[in-house]
């Protein structure tokens, strides 16, 4: 359902992506690995068209995303969580869900009811600004906040760093609800087990391009790409 | 008594239309990163807008019209100029807006020419509001505080109340984010610079005839407006409400207190040399740096301003 072909980006002058190519089935987790530095987060943004990019990116059918501007992307169904959050500090809990939702979707997948049963600590601090919350509270906020906005595919930036192993639990068990309610997920994650254990296939990224692709068990077989490309 | 109440009404009013100005600059400032060099125009073209209007309709559809009007070129100007430029950063989106207020002063010439126009008060507000004391305080002054006011409930309103309002806030801190939640924001920026444009215009419409309207009053309105929004901290609308306003009674009262001295001099019979140069010294040659004054003091002592966040 997301397919990138050649997909290269740029920071002014500086060329971050060198041909990168991947897809996303329907209903898939995929994982994009690597070390710090690599591109992953680029990769995303430049799907997203929040960094200047060349190259072909078709989604649900449709391969004209190279070039449009992000609203329009976000409007065809892809969803975005970046690594650093960016929650509206100053405005309520509710206010932030609110700005998820795009306001046209007649029976979404997600309504603010679900999000507050999933996470009832969100609907306790519905009414106090953002910018209060954990860090823990914060990254449920911007994982609900995007559900929000009902997208077919939702690309998650570093999930997990941060957080103590209890919510990253919990941060996992929402990554599979999502999966079963029928979203694909492009994610990015640092912490390889989890990746490995909730993914339905993985490709790793070295130097601005995919450097393996596979299965979880394959990775786990594969020494040589783990010792050259994740070890730290 | 008399004198401390007037002054500090006018001294209000003058605050409540800085504050029409700086509330847009603000704005502008925070969602856009920009500042606006040619806010103070907008202003101007306001006031020119008006007179214009008002000789051929009158001042009742100029006060709508004008504000309208130079909200649609502000509009424009963001929308085909500004946005163009956004993409090589910020220093030539600086000399864009600064251009812009030399060429807006240069339409303004050619046009108006170089002398103050007569743009006037209404005659069917030209009258005494009410009493203070023993003097008539002006119906005009009054109404232009009714009008400030309005502005602010409406600008609060918005804000605060509205989807458009709460995406407004939203992209204060993260536009990037906000556009990808599916909202068009290069159009919010537009409707912002040009909202921000029309409530300047909507302050030189009710502040050119209470004062002058001239091709200097850019220059003189903008770089008042500049010391607000430091005063009050780049980016804080509360902040820049709250120097807006006491910027407003400060200078008033500079400047009045001054007169009102010469006047008791004058009054006491002491007409002489001496009692001219005491009176018109103390006061009169600070009241236009004063601003300036309190703004060295906040940059030495609070380089981030009254409420503002970010140290600039
Ligand atoms: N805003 C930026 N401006 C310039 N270079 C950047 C910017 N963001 C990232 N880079 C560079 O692009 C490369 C890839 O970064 P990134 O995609 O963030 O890596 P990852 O997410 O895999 O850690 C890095 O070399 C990084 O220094
Ligand atoms: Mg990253």
């Amino acid at each position: 359902m997301l397919s990138v072909s050649n997909l290269h980006a740029f920071y002014g002058k500086s060329h971050v992506l060198h041909g990168v190519n991947l897809f996303v089935g329907r209903g898939e987790i995929v994982s994009l690995l690597g070390r710090n530095g690599v591109g992953r987060s680029t990769t995303i943004k430049a799907i997203m068209g929040l960094v200047s990019a060349r190259g072909t990116v078709a989604f649900q059918g449709r391969d004209d995303l190279v070039g449009l501007k992000p609203h329009e992307i976000a409007l065809r169904g892809l969803g975005y969580v970046p690594e650093d959050r960016a929650i509206f500090p100053d405005i309520t809990v509710r206010e932030n869900l609110l700005l998820g939702s795009k306001g046209r979707q007649a029976t979404p997948r997600w309504t603010m009811d679900d999000m507050f049963a999933l996470f009832p600590r969100l609907e306790e601090r519905a009414d106090t600004a953002a910018g209060v919350l954990s860090g823990g509270e914060q990254q449920m906020l911007t994982l609900c906040r995007t559900l929000i906005g009902d997208p077919d595919l939702i690309m998650i930036d570093e999930p997990t760093e941060g957080l103590a192993p209890l919510i990253v639990g919990q941060v996992a068990e929402l990554l599979r609800e999502i999966k079963r309610r029928g979203v694909s997920i492009l994610l990015v994650e640092q912490k390889l087990a989890i990746a490995l254990d909730i993914s339905d296939r993985v490709y790793v990224m070295g130097h601005g391009a995919v450097v393996f692709e596979g299965t979880p068990a394959q990775l786990r077989e594969n020494d040589r790409v783990r010792k050259e490309w994740l070890a730290v | 008594m008399e004198f401390f109440l007037v002054s500090l009404l006018n001294g209000v009013s003058y605050g409540l239309l800085l504050f029409m100005l700086s509330s847009g600059l603000t704005l502008i400032f925070s969602m856009m990163g920009v500042l606006n060099f040619a806010h103070a125009s907008f202003y101007m073209l306001g006031a020119y807008f008006a007179y214009q209007i008002s000789t051929a309709v009158g001042f009742w559809p100029a006060l709508v019209l004008a504000p309208l009007l130079v909200g649609v070129v502000g509009g424009a100007i963001e929308r085909y100029g500004l946005r163009r430029v956004h993409r090589y950063g910020h220093v030539p989106e600086l000399l864009f807006t600064f251009g812009l207020a030399y060429l807006i002063e240069e339409v303004v010439h050619l046009i108006w020419g170089r002398i103050a126009v007569d743009y006037r008060i209404p005659e069917a507000l030209d009258f005494g509001a009410f009493q203070v004391f023993d003097s008539l305080y002006p119906a005009y002054r009054v109404f232009m505080m009714a009008v400030s006011i309005a502005m602010l409930g409406a600008l609060y309103w918005t804000l605060t109340r509205t989807r458009i309002g709460l995406i407004i806030r939203a992209a204060l801190t993260h536009a990037d984010m906000v556009q990808a939640l599916g909202h068009n924001v290069p159009r919010v920026f537009m409707l912002v610079f040009g909202g921000g444009c029309a409530l300047a215009a909507l302050a030189g419409v009710i502040g050119g005839n209470a004062f002058v309207t001239e091709p200097a009053m850019a220059a003189a309105v903008g770089s008042i407006v500049f010391v607000v929004i430091v005063v009050g901290g780049l980016g804080s609308l509360a902040g820049a409400f709250i120097a807006s306003l006491a910027i407003g009674v400060i200078q008033t009262f500079a400047v009045a207190l001054d007169w009102s001295l010469l006047d008791t001099f004058r009054e006491v019979g002491w007409t002489g040399e001496a009692a001219r140069a005491i009176g018109t010294i103390k006061l009169s040659q600070f009241a236009p740096v004063l601003p300036y004054i309190l703004m060295v003091l906040i940059l030495i002592f609070r380089p981030r301003g009254l409420l503002g966040r970010r140290d600039t």
